[in-house]
């Protein structure tokens, strides 16, 4: 009874704290409470992920007799925020996993195949089972492709081996990043860190796991013996000015060697040793450990659905939406949230949070045959971790602004402990509650 | 950005500990809670007594949050990084002592009755 009560009033005290702060990193949006609209509308939502899940719901609770039909191959749902807490050895592959049927309502129709072609003049979906879907609303939520063979030599294959890490590939693989630098960590030698020179998901999470892994060198007594390597791609760390500038300090203070401009093009495995493109040509840089990640681009059926930007990002193939509105910008009755909508920041979970309701009260007034002046600002947000224990709680928006849930008390630019809770014990409850529409 | 409401809240709680565990501890704290007042209100005074041995008990409490929380997220107090992280961590011991000395008055209250009171 005692232990009982101890746990509850902690449980319950860490909760109200953490979670007001899983508000800040994961914002909340207005509660879909607004009146059902009545529509024999069918839409189509491609990807069961977290926009595609969280716009599911949000649609089922808000439209009275469409026909909601989700495409995914995917039984498994990943709590991809999770993958640098596995690859740092502080949870479980588990934690990132559970089912994509959990998360869909019950009068949605989920088929379990994939999208292998889109005709938006047709307005139909083509799946990789042969079924035609026509539609009369679609929307693109079929996040992005890890794009491992853009780095000549890399594979998923290599992953847990020879010092290679990539925990941007799924839990196992996270599972096996961690294995890999919790070996290198014991002995110490040269760390080699870098980005895609693409648009990617969670662009601090390569930064963030270059300081797990001082911390756990500083831990076990090997960082003097060590070389800790940031190969940014561009000229700065962080595409959020005074982000960079705080990061550019604290990269001093880590003691970490820092090279801009080197993007990665192939890897040896056998010598260890990585190839970057560098205003100077072709460098190479060896290492004892490295955490790859790859170019990222849209999935193959958005880029050849004619539904891609072409004349920006080349070759990645976004969603070509109006960045505040999220719609179409040739196709109206098209959407796009998550990683593939081609707007220039917003590739992760706090965006798609804040995507989600938007995409639904454009498309429920365009249903209603009303307009609305809900938008998306560019708000995305970024748990830096900075060590095991302390984070940053960085959010900002398209104009590089900051936008400090807690201004005044939870400082952005900060290494705090506080913004460390939130991140390790609120976002992914928050994210749940996200997927579900109650968030 | 928009305010959260209750009713998110809810939900996020519900998804951290699972509906049941949640809404089973929001029970039993409310039943704490209740039966705290009950025995205030039965013996129509504080047994100064009882209030001892849960103000003992306070230290107990408040070293047994502060544990706790950073056991369950893998941090300590070198992890303390500015003024808000000094805030809550005073808070947590407050509300773990707060919490100690409540409950260990009730059990008192409850097992000892309202005949063995004030000394």
């Amino acid at each position: 009874m005692s232990t009982d009560k101890i746990m509850a009033s902690r449980r319950a005290f860490l909760g109200a704290m953490a979670t007001g702060g899983a508000a800040a990193a994961l914002p909340m949006a207005a509660p879909a409470g607004a009146q059902q609209v009545a529509t024999s509308a069918s839409i189509v939502i491609l990807g069961a992920g977290a926009a595609g899940a969280a716009l599911a719901n949000r649609l089922s609770a808000r439209l009275d007799g469409a026909t909601i039909t989700i495409i995914d191959p995917r039984q498994r749902h990943l709590y991809q925020p999770g993958f640098t807490l596995i690859a740092a050895g502080l949870k479980p592959a588990s934690y990132s996993v559970s089912t994509t049927a959990e998360w869909l309502p019950s009068g949605v129709r989920w088929i379990e195949q994939g999208a292998a072609g889109i005709d938006p003049e047709s307005q139909t979906v083509i799946t990789d089972g042969g079924e035609t879907v026509d539609y009369d609303y679609l929307i693109l939520a079929t996040g992005l492709e890890l794009h491992y063979e853009g780095i000549e030599g890399m594979s998923r294959d290599v992953i847990g081996q020879n010092g290679i890490g990539s925990f941007y590939a799924g839990p196992d693989e996270a599972a096996a990043t961690w294995r890999e630098m919790d070996r290198f960590t014991e002995t110490g030698g040269r760390a080699l860190f870098t980005r895609p020179a693409t648009e990617m998901k969670c662009a601090g999470a390569p930064l963030k796991y270059t300081f797990l892994t001082d911390h756990y060198l500083r831990e076990k007594g090997s960082r003097s013996r060590s070389e800790v390597i940031y190969a940014a791609h561009s000229n700065s760390l962080f595409g959020v000015p005074i982000v960079h500038e705080k990061l550019r300090m604290l990269y001093d203070d880590r003691g970490f060697d820092t090279v801009y401009n080197h993007v990665m093009t192939a890897i040896d495995p056998g010598a260890k040793v990585a190839t970057f493109d560098t205003p100077d040509g072709p460098v190479e840089i060896g290492f004892d450990f490295t955490n790859v990640i790859p170019p990222m681009r849209a999935p193959a059926v958005i880029r050849e659905s004619g539904l891609a930007w072409e004349d920006r990002w080349v070759g990645q193939g976004w969603a070509e939406v109006d960045p505040y509105s999220l719609r179409h910008r040739r196709y109206p009755n098209v959407f796009a949230a998550g990683d593939v909508a081609g707007v220039p920041k917003g590739k992760t979970a706090a965006s798609v949070k804040w995507q989600v309701p938007v995409v639904e009260d454009q498309l429920v007034a365009q249903i209603a045959g009303d307009t609305t002046d809900r938008s998306y600002n560019g708000y995305t947000s970024c748990p830096m971790i900075t060590r095991v224990g302390r984070a940053m709680l960085i959010e900002f928006d398209y104009n590089d602004n900051l936008t400090p849930s807690f201004p005044g008390i939870i400082a952005p630019l900060e290494e705090l402990w506080v913004s460390w809770l939130i991140k390790d014990i609120a976002l992914k409850p928050t994210y749940y509650a996200m997927l579900r529409g109650r968030a | 950005m928009e305010n959260p409401s209750f009713g998110m809240f809810i939900a996020v709680f519900e998804e951290m500990f699972g509906p049941v565990l949640f809404w089973l501890m929001v029970t039993v704290a409310a039943a704490v809670t209740a039966v705290y007042l009950y025995v205030l209100i039965r013996d129509r005074a504080v047994s100064w007594r009882k209030f001892l041995l849960a103000q003992l008990s306070m230290p107990v409490g408040a070293l047994a949050a502060v544990v706790f929380v950073w056991w369950v997220t893998n941090s300590g107090l070198g992890d303390v990084g500015g003024p808000v992280d000094v805030i809550v961590l005073l808070g947590v011991p407050a509300l773990g002592a707060v919490g100690m000395a409540v409950f260990v008055y009730t059990v008192q209250s409850l097992i000892r009755g309202a005949s063995q009171d004030d000394g």
